[in-house]
Formats: structure tokens, C-alpha cells, sequence
């Protein structure tokens, strides 16, 4: 990616709407709640800039809403929020999962439950991304540690969530949304931009809004106003949207929508691996916590104890094969997480007994520190 | 159904789910025949619906159209209107979608003067899940879980729509079609957020609790009690109590905010 641009300090919140609006973003409807304000902020003071839309709705449902309506006619659409928002979003995200309807979701996550701890970080949605909305449904769910990710991933997240015609969510923490880092953007004509597939009416006959006519999972999508009225419906329907209660269309349509991420879980999951080759014991994380996490990785690794992390960009679909890969080496999994243990529990289904699995978890609001880490580390070496 | 009209209808997804008697499949038609009437381009046009058998309209019609979820078609209707102000945005929503889970998206659309026309098909009930009080559920009345009457008071939808700030606000009867077709044209054409209460009638739910009779017993009681804002006028509380008034409450040209955020747009663009 060519650098052209100077260094600026910037803020996470900020470098979100700088990401979203390079990857195509025209459309925000938000709702005021902390620790995500900034975003839509400035989503409000940058977007009519280029021609997009702002608008601040009545309350977290309404925004939902408006981001679905606003990407069928069209426009790249995003919403940011944090728990007790994101709760709300729930239904809608849902709709979106069922209707596929591309959408970016910010959760910048602060301590709950309930109104909790609004200032202060927390990575406690972990399963609320997961399994917020009811019914069965998949996910993609990336979560940033550096101000200079937060941009690339929320370019990613609407890429992913163009390519697989999903709702995508942008789970960041207090201190990603709030911290200022020095960062060199890209020049935006570098950015890599994905587009949702369109029908090609030269091709077929005629146009169903549900039919996977590439065989690829993805129904090509036509935007309201184009030419081709369709009908969207959340319920579920068969290839022409049109509601069924019909076995073989549910058991259809929900098979697709799941397969049309886990066929592609490679494209979607992203991780690193940092001193994994020889470690004994390997620390999961990701968000802030995966910077504590590195940091006290490298000093104990001068200390020669072989200690290696995995920092997941991507929680969901869950990176199974960060854990498989693992060298026979690896004894011990600490999984470090801003919450009582969330992820510990995917860790240890994926792990299936091949390691000890230890949590190492916070959720006072306050960061688990790097010395925290190597003490847990630590601990768990000498009772190896 | 006029051979004409046709084209309006996806045909292969009747016959609909409505139940015999319903009021909901002429609130419908009057909708498609306003379209017709005005000659507005089939595409142009996008119907957005939320939960109810008010909302399954829109399932039955040839435009780009949206079911979405309980009580949000005007936040879906809103997002659809900003990003592509081209179209006309219709919502066809119930008693209970609209005013009870979707009250406050429904005042708030009205408060902006977004330029959506919002056709409540009001029978005064939940018919979908078959029979429960709603916030338009006359007070005394019988639902499923109002077993021995019900004590809520009932919102006036087109005093809740005017206070809120829309800006065209109309209320017709199934029984009285021609004016419920002229006031769905008006609203169409009007510029901001506009109201057409539609009273239906519920007849396998609302009628069967109150014992109102058959589906044309209970149209000729909208025919009876229906009276126009004029007489009206001259009618005393006591003598309004289980009137409906039908007419057009109040129209108002005033700022339309998509038009608005063009402005917006120019503004922050340096352009103006």
C-alpha cells in the first residue's frame, strides 16, 4: 500500500469514519451513546462532504433501520454504538442477516451489563456479536487493536459485508475508540473497495432477489429504484422473496445463508501468530487486550520463556484453525479477554482437550496489564 | 380487479392471507388505484410495511417493497427516502404497529417532514395474533386480553400526527372509498410527511368480541357513524363518542427535510 499522506495523531473513533468513507460509506444513521459518540460526530461533519447522508434518528432501533433501508436504495451504510445500543440493534441485525442486506455495525464496547460502566472498556459482547440476534444465523465479527487497524477494518468490514451481501461488526473497545496513535493513512486510490454483485439482466430471464445464480451462496443484489422491483421480507422466503412456510425452502435458505460464510472462512478469518513455533504456552487475545498481551509476550521472551500469542482480527466465524495449527509444543492456552470468559469457552470446544485452557480475564473496568499477563504466564509455566 | 390494474398486483401470490370481511384488500386497492391515478412510475415507487396483517400488503404488489420488522417501517422508510429522495416511500402499517411498538418512529418522521406518506390501516385490534387491545382499541371495548373491557385510553391518530408536525393528515373509511383514493393522491403528491388513517373493519376478531355482526353489519357502521369534520364541528363531545370523523384535518407546505439536507450537502460542500 503506497503511504502518501503525512503522520497525524489520531483517534479510533475517528480513523472509523476515515476508513468507512474511503471504503465507500454514504450513508450513517446513529444514536448518541459514549464511548462511540465521535464516530457519528464526525460521520455528521464529514459525510455531506462527499455527497452522503447523516442522520441522527430517535433511538438505536430506528438507526438500524435506516442503515437497512438506505443500503437496499443503494447507498454503503454504517451505524456505531456500544452494549446497551447494541442491544437494541439486535432485532434489525437479525433482518439484515435474513435479508442480506450489506451493513457495517460499530459496537465500541464499554462495561455492562445494563448501563454499566459507560466510560470505561470491557470486551464483554463477545457473544452478544455472536448470538445477539435470535434464531439461527452467521456472523462476521473483527476486531481492531491499533487506531491504523481500526481503518483498515472498517474498510474490511464493508468489503466483507459487500462480498457476502451480511451485516458486518466492527467490535472495538473504549480504549481502541478513544486512544490517539500517530498513523499514516493510505492514499485512498490504494484502498482496496469491494462492490456488491449486481444482477445481470442480460443473463437471466428474470430477476430473483434470492436465487444464487453463481452458485457461489450470493444472490446478486439489485437496489431499490433501479429498475427491477423486488420484495424483502423477514420472513422467510423462497428464491423470489416471496414468505414460505415450506421445509425444504427454510431448510434451504438457512443452509445457504451459513454456507455462504463458512464455504468462504478463509477469506473472512484473519489472525497473527507471533512466537507460536516453539511455544509451550500461547496467550489468545485481540482488541486492546492483544497489546498488553504482545508486549508482555516480548519481554518474556528475552527472559527465554517460550511464550508465543495469537491475536484474532476476526472472533467470528471463530478461527478454528489458529488453534489446530498450533505446534505439539503448545501445552497451554491462556485466553486473556476483558470479560468474566467468553471466548474461553470457543477456545476450549476448538482445543477439544489437546490443551490446558486457563482464562485470564478482567472485568473491573480496567485494562489487563502487560505485567498482569507475564504474571499469569508465569504461573502457569511454573505449574506446567 | 380492473384488467388495468393488474399490473400492479404480483398475481401469483394470491389469494392473500386476510381473513373474509376484512377491510384490509380495499385499503389496499384504493392504494393501487391512487398510483394508478397519479401515473407514477412502478419502480419509482417503494411501499415499506412493518408487522401485522396490515403489513402483509405489501407482499401483494408489483413495486419495490419492504416487510420489515414490528413497528419499523418509517426508521426502514426513512433511511430508503434520505438515500435515494427519487422515490416515492408509501408505508402501510396497522393500529398497533403504528402507534403502539412504532409510536415513536411514527412522531419522530412526522417531527422531521420527511417526505413519506404513511397509510394506517386502522381496525382498531392486533388481528394477527388474533385479537388483542391496541392503543386504537376503542375504551370499553372487548379483545383477547381485554376479557372484561378495556380501560385504555385510545390515541386520535390525526391529532397525534398533526401535533407531531406532519404536514397533510386525512382520516376515510373503508366504506367510503372515492375519498379514501382522492386523500391517498393527495398524500402521494404532497410534499412531507403525510397521514391517511384508514378505518378498516376486523370482523373475526374485533367484531366477533364486541359482537358487531357480520362484515356487512360492520360496514354500515362506519357508514353510520362516520361524520365529516364539518358536522363535526357542530357536535358535542357526548355526541362525537363513537364517531369517526372522516376528511382532511390539515395540510401545511413547509420544509421537506431530504430537501433539507440537499441544502446540508451544499452547505458543507462550500457550494452555496
Amino acid at each position: 500500500m503506497k503511504m502518501t499522506n503525512k503522520p497525524v495523531l489520531m483517534q479510533g473513533n475517528e480513523a472509523c469514519v476515515e476508513g468507512a468513507i474511503v471504503a465507500g460509506m454514504r450513508f450513517y444513521a446513529g444514536y448518541p451513546i459514549t464511548p462511540s459518540t465521535e464516530i457519528a460526530e464526525i460521520a455528521a461533519e464529514k459525510l455531506p462532504k462527499v455527497g452522503g447522508k447523516f442522520i441522527q434518528m430517535e433511538d438505536e432501533i430506528a438507526s438500524m433501520g435506516a442503515v437497512i433501508g438506505a443500503s437496499l436504495a443503494g447507498l454503503k451504510s454504517m451505524t456505531a454504538t456500544s452494549g446497551p445500543g447494541f442491544s437494541l440493534k439486535q432485532e434489525n441485525i437479525g433482518y439484515a442477516c435474513l435479508t442480506e442486506v450489506p451493513c457495517v455495525i460499530v459496537n465500541v464496547q464499554r462495561g455492562g451489563p445494563s448501563t454499566g460502566l459507560p466510560t470505561l472498556p470491557a470486551q464483554g459482547d463477545v457473544m452478544q456479536a455472536r448470538w445477539g440476534t435470535h434464531g439461527d444465523h452467521p456472523i462476521i465479527v473483527i476486531s481492531p487493536s491499533y487506531v491504523r487497524e481500526v481503518y483498515d477494518m472498517t474498510v474490511r468490514a464493508f468489503n466483507l459485508s459487500e462480498k457476502y451481501r451480511t451485516p458486518v461488526i466492527l467490535l472495538m473497545d473504549e480504549v481502541i475508540g478513544h486512544m490517539r496513535e500517530k498513523v499514516v493513512l493510505p492514499d485512498p486510490s490504494t484502498v482496496k473497495v469491494v462492490d456488491r454483485k449486481k444482477p445481470d439482466l442480460s443473463k437471466i430471464a428474470k430477476y430473483n432477489p434470492y436465487e444464487d445464480v453463481d452458485g457461489d451462496g450470493i444472490p446478486p443484489m439489485a437496489n431499490f429504484g433501479e429498475g427491477i422491483p423486488y420484495h424483502v421480507t423477514g420472513l422467510i422466503h423462497d428464491i423470489t422473496g416471496a414468505p414460505s412456510t415450506s421445509p425444504e425452502v427454510t431448510a434451504k435458505l438457512i443452509s445457504r445463508l451459513m454456507k455462504k460464510i463458512y464455504d468462504n472462512i478463509d477469506d473472512i478469518v484473519e489472525y497473527e501468530n507471533l512466537f507460536t513455533e516453539d511455544a509451550d504456552a500461547v496467550v489468545i487475545s485481540f482488541g486492546s487486550t492483544a497489546r498488553s498481551v504482545a508486549r508482555a509476550v516480548k519481554i518474556l521472551r528475552k527472559e527465554s520463556k517460550k511464550v508465543g500469542m495469537i491475536r484474532l482480527k476476526t472472533i467470528w466465524p471463530f478461527p478454528h484453525k489458529a488453534i489446530n495449527e498450533l505446534p505439539k509444543s503448545v501445552k497451554n492456552i491462556i485466553v486473556a479477554e476483558m470479560n468474566y470468559g467468553q471466548l474461553i469457552e470457543t477456545v476450549e470446544a476448538s482445543s477439544k482437550g489437546r490443551h490446558n485452557v486457563i482464562g485470564l480475564n478482567k472485568f473491573s473496568g480496567e485494562l489487563i496489564s502487560p505485567d498482569e499477563v507475564i504474571d499469569k504466564v508465569r504461573e502457569v509455566l511454573k505449574n506446567a | 380487479m380492473r384488467k388495468s390494474l393488474e399490473k400492479y398486483y404480483r398475481i401469483e401470490r394470491l389469494p392473500h392471507i386476510w381473513c373474509p370481511g376484512c377491510g384490509h384488500g380495499i385499503i389496499t386497492g384504493a392504494v393501487v388505484r391512487a398510483i394508478d391515478n397519479l401515473k407514477i412510475d412502478q419502480d419509482k415507487i417503494c411501499i415499506v410495511s412493518g408487522i401485522g396483517c396490515s403489513s402483509r400488503a405489501p407482499g401483494y404488489l408489483n413495486f419495490n417493497t419492504l416487510h420489515t420488522t414490528h413497528g419499523r417501517a418509517l426508521a426502514f422508510a426513512t433511511g430508503i427516502k434520505l438515500a435515494n429522495p427519487d422515490l416515492k416511500v408509501i408505508v402501510l402499517t396497522g393500529d398497533g404497529d403504528c402507534t403502539a411498538i412504532g409510536g415513536n418512529h411514527f412522531i419522530h418522521s412526522a417531527r422531521r417532514n420527511i417526505d413519506i406518506t404513511t397509510i394506517i390501516f386502522n381496525n382498531n385490534i392486533y388481528g394477527m395474533t388474533s385479537g388483542q387491545y391496541s392503543p386504537m382499541t376503542p375504551k370499553g371495548a372487548y379483545a383477547t386480553t381485554a376479557p372484561y373491557g378495556n380501560i385504555d385510553r385510545n390515541f386520535d391518530l390525526c391529532k397525534l400526527a398533526q401535533a407531531a408536525g406532519a404536514t397533510y393528515v386525512a382520516r376515510a373509511t373503508v366504506y367510503h372509498v372515492p375519498q379514501l383514493i382522492k386523500m391517498i393522491e393527495k398524500a402521494i403528491m404532497h410534499k412531507g410527511f403525510s397521514v391517511v388513517e384508514a378505518a378498516s373493519i376486523c370482523p373475526t376478531y374485533f367484531g366477533r368480541k364486541n359482537k358487531l355482526g357480520s362484515p356487512v353489519k360492520m360496514m354500515e357502521m362506519l357508514k353510520d357513524n362516520a361524520v365529516t369534520i364539518k358536522a363535526a364541528e357542530k357536535m358535542s363531545k357526548e355526541e362525537l363518542e363513537g364517531k369517526i370523523v372522516i376528511g382532511e384535518f390539515y395540510e401545511e407546505v413547509a420544509p421537506e427535510y431530504t430537501e433539507e439536507y440537499m441544502k446540508i450537502i451544499k452547505k458543507a460542500q462550500g457550494v452555496d
